[in-house]
């Protein structure tokens, strides 16, 4: 399936999506959107670039074998919830606020990190399923 | 008291680094840990002997009603003293037995898990936590029987034991928590205020069935007596602390424990006295066709275990002391037997009493502690054994219209156990020493002196038995119901009925004991019933059991995916469509609740029609997984049409995945082909529709229900407010139900890291079992 067309499309596809995918995963908590689709997306962007450029190529680009966003992500969500726990002695998984709105996110909290995880736990379990598979396959 | 219980394991966990050290001399400093805890329990007889009850409570997991609360009273104290005795002797005897052994740092562990976990149970006030330290029990013995794992009997018995008393305790987690459902309580304190509402309850006989099996499966009670023969395979040591000592015990502790709450009633004493009754005499006779010293111990130990639970069953006040007294006697001596079987097993190589003999003349000292064990079995004046069947006898005298039958019946037991003692005990040691014992000789001092002092212990207590009486067996008495103290233990009653059974008793034991000589001809003789013994039987049922699982899976597991996913189907449909259609308030459509059917559903709903069509219709694979593709998508559409962007959104980017994994997997399969006829094709379609109909059905009658708002308006006008969010289904992912989402992203992990071994773990020849 390495025909031009789709080579050439997502060399400028994969930036957008991945982009897309962030302002998906930010603005999560106020209109549609959220960590799981954001890490879709993300992942759809990475498995269109495997198919026009072909597996080893979207790997190299990667340079981390996305297994590791598994563990990375499982830790960001887990410190989330803990975070609280250990710095203001709340329980398990209450939300912490900045007190002050950021610009472009809006108000920041520990949900928002929470999020992040989900995101990278979804990205790295499908990559990490579909790359398995196509090697195999 | 926590920290007495937890200390066992403490030592065990100490041991898996520290095992080195503990390989060489310092082995014996492990005796340390028992004898620390052996005085703690000492120091607290004042109190208890007092009247007192000593409680500790500290909450584990409050929410499940899970909490360590324990409990000092006179049984606990009574069994602690036992663990932890007993426990100290057979540490310092390891030290020797085992010398040099490469796991002996293992061993160690084990010992000192098991002595925690039955400290634990003996000590829990809580039902639940009680369960937990059995069970450890049940597991640490199973290691401690398997413990030569190079032995093929030795791990067949160590799971032959698992099994039973594994079982066991399953029933006694069932009892448990029926038990605990009936009374409100986990509490066993709380429960015996409760006796008579448990009695009367319609549970009451349900949960006598199950605490009945944990505690005959675990004191090894007739049918299920046949594990702890097997078990004496593990190293002496276990055999004495664990397979006579303590650990079968437990179910003697189950039942006296329980005896103020579950008690009393004609079923409870019916069956005990019957159960125990056949156990003892049973076993009893076992004993006779053994030649394996350790065999002649495991039947005479089972019929002890028989002749306490008869003494449960029967209930009375001299019955009560009378178990109480002969769990200490019982303690003493048959540890002694154990010991000293294995120093002569340890010295000699051989545990067949028809050749051993005149060991005296080698080992004195293990001979006259053998001497004294045996004499205190056959309860001779003056030793404690000699308290304990005259306190047997009292009771079944005492039992009206029965007590004939059942006094001849503890008779014939205590004949057959004087025999079992005088085997063990006296046997090895008469009579002329052959030629190849000569170079025998007595091994260290830490193996031949924990017998002589159990055995000296047993005669001090039988000329002194006040030594005992108020410190330890009234207590034990009092705490399960009983006033004690009223049977004052004696030596001497005088001349009366009672006397005069115990020397008949010995007499007629002695004569067996000299014309009855033990033999491997009469040991193969017995073995021809085996095919009706309870031990082949469940054998039988278990190996019927496998081949009838292995048919059942054959035809539920059959590796054709098409075959589970029709079965899943059919059932769904079958039991949701019965209880939909005929269970229930039966199906009622109103089309009122329906809202107009707009034109862009119309369009959608076509689209979906001609994708599935041609879903059925195609003669590719890729082409039909396109079809899926599309009816996918719309739905999508009509999630966007119904406002609900989220679920749109995540829907649109699995269904892109789904078609390229399919894509992925399904383009290595060979070429489709037309493999099924029509007729099955029709079948398929047949059971999809139908499950397609009923999940129709449901959802239209769904909308009759009335909706519960109270949750989904919870989270709406709260998303902002608690957790300043406008998006309700991202704050609900990510805040309200933030641990579920948790939860289910570690479970997306294992999937794929599931999915990654199964594809890419490459075993080498070496590792794979299959080539």
């Amino acid at each position: 399936m390495k025909t031009l067309i789709l080579r050439t499309a997502s060399k400028y596809m994969l930036p957008l999506l991945l982009v897309f995918s962030v302002f998906i995963l930010l603005r999560g908590h106020y209109l549609p959107g959220g960590g799981f689709v954001g890490g879709l997306m993300a992942a759809i962007a990475f498995v269109l670039h495997a198919f026009a450029n072909g597996l080893e190529n979207t790997k190299g680009l990667l340079r981390i074998d996305p297994a590791i966003l598994m563990p990375i992500g499982l830790a960001l969500a887990l410190l989330s919830g803990i975070a609280p726990v250990l710095a203001v002695d709340l329980p398990f998984m209450s939300g912490l606020w900045w007190p002050d709105p950021v610009p472009i996110v809006g108000n920041l909290g520990s949900a928002l990190f929470f999020d992040i995880g989900v995101y990278f736990v979804v990205i790295g379990v499908t990559l990490t399923i579909i790359f398995s598979i196509s090697e195999s396959a | 008291m926590l920290t007495a219980i937890l200390l066992g394991f403490i030592f065990s966990l100490f041991l898996v680094f520290a095992g080195k050290f503990i390989k060489g001399r310092l082995a014996v400093l492990s005796a340390l840990v028992p004898l620390s805890l052996f005085i703690y329990f000492l120091s607290f007889i004042p109190q208890i002997s007092s009247g007192e009850v000593i409680r500790q409570n500290y909450e584990w997991v409050p929410s499940f009603g899970l909490n360590l609360n324990f409990t000092l009273d006179g049984l606990s104290l009574l069994f602690s003293l036992l663990i932890t005795g007993i426990g100290f002797l057979v540490f310092a005897y390891t030290a020797s037995y085992l010398k040099g052994h490469d796991y002996l740092d293992r061993f160690y562990g084990y010992l000192g898990m098991f002595m925690g976990a039955m400290l634990g149970l003996v000590l829990s006030d809580n039902l639940l936590s009680m369960f937990i330290f059995w069970e450890l029990t049940s597991i640490s013995s199973f290691f401690l029987i398997g413990f030569n794992n190079t032995s093929e009997d030795s791990r067949k018995s160590a799971i032959l034991a698992l099994a039973i008393t594994g079982s066991g305790g399953f029933l006694l987690l069932a009892g448990a928590l029926l038990l605990g459902s009936v009374a409100g309580t986990y509490s066993i304190t709380e429960m015996i205020g409760q006796s008579d509402m448990i009695i009367q309850s319609d549970s009451y006989i349900w949960i006598l069935i199950l605490f009945f099996g944990a505690a005959f499966t675990k004191s090894a009670q007739f049918p299920f007596h046949f594990w702890l023969p097997g078990a004496m395979k593990a190293p002496t040591p276990v055999s004495t602390y664990l397979h006579s000592a303590t650990m079968v015990k437990a179910g003697i502790y189950l039942l006296l424990r329980f005896t103020p709450v579950l008690g009393g009633e004609d079923v409870w004493n019916t069956t005990l006295i019957t159960v125990g009754g056949i156990t003892m005499f049973y076993a009893a006779v076992h004993t006779l066709f053994r030649t394996d010293l350790k065999g002649v111990l495991a039947y005479s130990t089972i019929s002890i275990l028989g002749l306490l639970v008869f003494l449960i069953g029967l209930g009375t006040q001299y019955a009560l002391t009378a178990a109480a007294v002969y769990i200490v006697v019982h303690a003493l001596y048959k540890a002694t037997l154990f010991l000293i079987t294995g120093i002569i097993d340890h010295e000699t190589g051989s545990r067949d009493v028809t050749s051993l003999a005149g060991l005296r003349k080698v080992m004195m000292p293990v001979a006259i502690a053998g001497f004294l064990a045996a004499l205190s079995s056959a309860g001779m004046p003056p030793f404690v054994g000699f308290i304990g069947k005259d306190l047997v006898y009292e009771s079944t005298l005492d039992m009206g219209s029965w007590s004939l039958f059942l006094t001849v019946l503890a008779i014939a037991t205590n004949i057959l156990i004087l025999y079992a003692g005088f085997v063990a005990g006296i046997k090895p040691f008469t009579g002329k020493l052959p030629e190849k014992f000569s170079k025998v000789h007595l091994p260290n001092f830490l193996m031949w002196v924990p017998p002589l002092i159990l055995a000296v212990l047993g005669i001090i207590i039988g000329i002194f038995p006040g030594i005992i009486n108020d410190s330890l067996i009234a207590p034990v008495v009092d705490s399960v119901g009983r006033e004690g103290g009223e049977v004052k233990l004696k030596l001497w009653h005088g001349f009366n009925l009672v006397l005069g059974l115990s020397a008949v008793t010995l007499a007629v034991g002695a004569l067996l004991y000299f014309f009855f000589k033990p033999s491997a001809k009469k040991e193969k003789d017995i073995s021809k019933l085996d095919f009706i013994a309870p031990k082949s039987l469940i054998l039988d049922f278990g190996d019927g059991f496998k081949t009838f699982s292995a048919k059942w899976t054959y035809i539920l597991q059959n590796g054709f995916l098409r075959n589970y996913v029709t079965t899943i189907v059919l059932v769904l449909v079958g039991m949701v469509g019965y209880s939909f259609f005929i269970g229930g308030n039966g199906f009622v459509l109103n089309s009122d609740s329906f809202s107009e059917i707009t034109f862009y559903e119309v369009v959608i709903m076509i689209v979906m029609f001609v994708a599935v069509a041609f879903v059925v219709a195609s003669k590719s694979r890729l082409g039909a997984v396109v079809g899926m593709g599309i009816v996918g998508y719309a739905i999508c559409l009509l999630f966007v049409i119904y406002s609900a962007p989220d679920l749109a959104m995540t829907q649109f980017s699995i269904d892109t995945l789904t078609v390229i994994l399919f894509v992925l997997v399904l383009s290595g399969l060979p070429k489709y082909l037309d493999i099924v006829d029509y007729k099955a094709r029709i079948r398929d379609g047949i059971v999809a529709s139908s499950l397609g109909i009923v999940i129709f059905l449901i959802s239209l009658a769904v909308l009759n229900e009335p909706v519960d708002k109270e949750v989904s308006e919870f989270y709406a006008d709260n998303a902002y407010v608690l957790a300043k969010g406008k998006n309700v289904v991202n704050v609900i992912l990510v805040d309200f139900r933030g641990a579920d989402t948790f939860m289910e992203i570690a479970v997306l992990t294992i999937a794929a890291l599931g999915v990654f071994s199964l594809l890419k773990l490459r075993l080498d020849k070496s590792e794979n079992p299959k080539k």
